[in-house]
């Protein structure tokens, strides 16, 4: 393959890009417009609002949904970053061990992985649901870290395995001539090394947990542990007449944000993380 | 500096592999070591257990005297050089050379590790490169940084895995000498392991020859080529490879492909009754019968060979005569071959001539070879019949007195430097 296309193949995959885009970017924007129009303002069939309003704002972040939203985020950040955390942590332990040492039930290890990130979510709700209010669990933030855990920990080590993959042992050993202990090699010689894979596996793994709707929704009852995805679905409007559409969309902007900063401020380090483990820099 | 020595090293691998099958080796302070052999000869890993990377499953370690079988790498003090570098990435070259010094914590002041780094990057001439990220460095560069690494410490000895496997075939002549007059110069205890006959010919005050394990011979370069042992290290070293023809045992004559060879008395006694023996002549023993003077030629034996192909190569040339060999010796030489990673596809004779003679291709040529420099094999136990233990011990005792003549050199120099 050469590097420069033809005037005609720059044409084509000009197109694809803008079809792409405006396929993944549409409800954003739509979603972008409706948080800024007046109720009133929502069935009038046009996608841009008449006149900017940001009410919708002031409902969420100081009015009526203030409490509701605001707690909601607060568990959000909270129970994410936590489940990051764990998942990050045992993750890079486990994709060490696989990565470095010969041990049986290698194999069995990232199959079971893989076999828990296809398993559909929904079908363990309901028994997780039943358990958790058994043991006390259900509407806590560590009910849902847990559930968490199992979603992220899968990517997590397999991305983390095929990133320690790649890094070369020697270098490790090299430490160890040059006199260093176990720990020192490690910390010195791998972790600077490790970082990014780390870095890029924490991001993917807060995502994933951020973008939770089904545990959020299922196993948690008030604001003590309601996260944003699911909370949006008790916003209420002015009155029962008027739909709740605006509040939404302004709370699924104000939750968005953060994840899009995120990824602009680190694509080139997702990128790296998520090709090193495949291609050989 | 410190003396190594192994006794009756065995490695059995988890999958009960028996890599390393009791190897024993005394290595002198200050002496240049090189362990070679064909792959999978178990070289590497009886460097690696030295270093302390691979456990030892028996027999002893001693570094001074010291069994070190179960201190971990770090304390046993060695300095060693990867077959891929091993280099720190995210670290400069000055950093990676300075390494092993800032993990001896409060043991040197920034100004002292400066210093050393100084010393070390100025004797590799890496002085314009200490800025740099090892990835922007070319081959030859980050092999030397590898080096500095380990010269820039008090390392007690150097251990070398295949160093110059991954440069191309200049550069690698040019590290070779590099690696050899460092040496020289620090007279630091030196293990060098290399699949290649060259490097271990050139830079070894003496080489240790090992296949599947078994530790075949340890002798000067000149020792092994002159005086192999058996058929295995006669076959292993000089390049191109010593020939090897079946020869029938008739009276007292030896009947080669090529010729009709007189038998000593000495080399009648020592074949007994065997008939059917594997006679090895190297390349270089054979001459252009044209080009000898008449005194010489008549005191060798002189035959026609059909010259297949010749290869000139300015200074010599070499010239392949196809013969039919024995079927019993060629599967003995089939099994040598692979033991070699070795693919030979025809059997034939290399002779290396002088760059004077008028061979040419499809010629009939007469060539002429000394008897006496023909080294004879029990095709069998694959022993070498005609070794000299007394020929072999004289050049081991002149190689000895070269090495130390050369290290007091080193240290005259140093001195001298120094005052």
């Amino acid at each position: 393959m050469t590097g420069t296309l033809t005037g005609r193949q720059r044409f084509w995959w000009a197109v694809i890009a803008v079809v792409v885009l405006v396929w993944a970017l549409f409800p954003v924007v739509s979603i972008f417009a409706t948080s800024f129009k007046l109720p009133s303002q929502l069935n009038l069939g046009l996608f841009w609002p008449k006149t900017w309003s940001t009410s919708n704002y002031e409902q969420i972040l100081v009015g009526d949904a203030q409490t509701l939203f605001l707690s909601s985020l607060r568990n959000s950040i909270g129970i994410s970053l936590i489940a990051t955390a764990i998942a990050v942590v045992l993750a890079t332990l486990a994709a060490y061990a696989i990565g470095r040492l010969e041990f049986p039930g290698k194999r069995l290890i990232l199959t079971a992985a893989l076999g828990v990130s296809i398993f559909p979510a929904i079908s363990i709700v309901t028994p997780l649901f039943n358990l958790w209010r058994n043991i006390g669990l259900y509407d806590t933030w560590l009910g849902l870290i847990i559930p968490y855990l199992s979603l992220t920990l899968p990517i997590s080590i397999w991305t983390l395995a095929a990133f320690f993959r790649q890094i070369p042992w020697e270098l490790e050993q090299a430490a160890q001539v040059d006199g260093a202990t176990n720990w020192q090699a490690f910390r010195k010689a791998i972790v600077p090394l490790a970082a990014p894979g780390v870095f890029t596996t924490a991001l993917i793994a807060f995502f994933i947990a951020w973008n939770d709707f089904v545990y959020g929704i299922s196993l948690t009852s008030t604001d003590r542990a309601r996260p944003v995805p699911a909370a949006l679905a008790f916003f209420t409007g002015a009155s029962q007449f008027e739909e709740p559409t605006g509040a939404i969309s302004a709370a699924a902007v104000v939750v968005t944000i953060p994840v899009v900063i995120l990824v602009l401020l680190f694509q080139r380090q997702i990128v790296a993380g998520l090709t090193q483990g495949a291609v050989k820099g | 500096m410190a003396s190594i020595s192994l006794k009756d090293i065995v490695k059995v691998y988890g999958d009960g592999y028996l890599a390393v099958k009791g190897v024993s080796l005394d290595i002198a302070e200050g002496e240049f070591v090189i362990l070679v052999g064909p792959s999978g000869c178990g070289k590497s890993t009886l460097l690696r257990m030295i270093v302390g990377l691979e456990d030892i499953t028996s027999g002893d370690l001693l570094i001074d005297g010291e069994r070190v079988n179960e201190e971990a790498p770090r304390k046993r003090r060695l300095a060693m050089v990867f077959q891929n570098y091993a280099l720190y990435p995210h670290l400069t070259v000055f950093e990676n050379i300075a390494f092993p010094l800032r993990l001896e914590k409060g043991q040197f002041t920034e100004e002292q590790i400066r210093e050393k780094v100084r010393f070390a990057a100025e004797t590799l001439e890496l002085q314009d490169h200490l800025d740099r990220k090892p990835a922007n460095l070319s081959g030859g560069q980050r092999q030397r940084v590898a080096m500095g690494r380990a010269i820039v410490r008090d390392a007690r000895a150097f251990l070398f895995d295949e160093p110059l496997s991954n440069l191309d075939a200049k550069l690698r002549g040019q590290m070779r000498t590099e690696i050899s007059r460092l040496q020289r110069s620090l007279g630091t205890t030196t293990v060098y392991v290399t699949h290649d006959q060259t490097e271990a010919m050139t830079l070894g005050d003496r080489v240790a020859v090992l296949r599947k394990g078994e530790l075949q011979q340890i002798a000067s370069p000149r020792g092994l080529y002159e005086q192999p042992v058996n058929l295995f290290v006669a076959g292993f070293i000089g390049s191109p490879p010593m020939n090897f023809l079946p020869g029938e045992v008739v009276g007292d004559v030896l009947r080669l492909p090529i010729a009709d060879v007189p038998l000593s008395p000495g080399l009648r006694e020592r074949l007994g009754d065997r008939e059917l023996v594997i006679v090895g002549i190297r390349p270089d023993h054979f001459s252009d019968a044209a080009l000898l003077e008449d005194h010489k030629r008549d005191a060798g034996v002189t035959f026609d060979a059909a010259v297949d192909v010749v290869e000139w190569l300015g200074s010599e040339q070499y010239a392949y005569i196809p013969f039919d060999t024995h079927p019993d010796v060629a599967s003995k030489l089939d099994e040598l071959d692979r033991d070699l990673d070795g693919e030979s596809m025809r059997t034939q004779l290399v002779a290396a001539l002088s760059s004077e003679s008028k061979v040419r291709d499809g010629d009939t040529h007469q060539l002429w070879f000394d008897p006496a420099r023909m080294l004879v094999f029990d095709p069998e136990s694959w022993t070498n019949l005609t070794y000299d233990e007394d020929a072999a011990r004289a050049l081991d005792e002149q190689n000895e007195q070269d090495r130390k003549a050369a290290l007091d050199r080193a240290a005259a120099r140093l001195a001298a430097a120094s005052a």
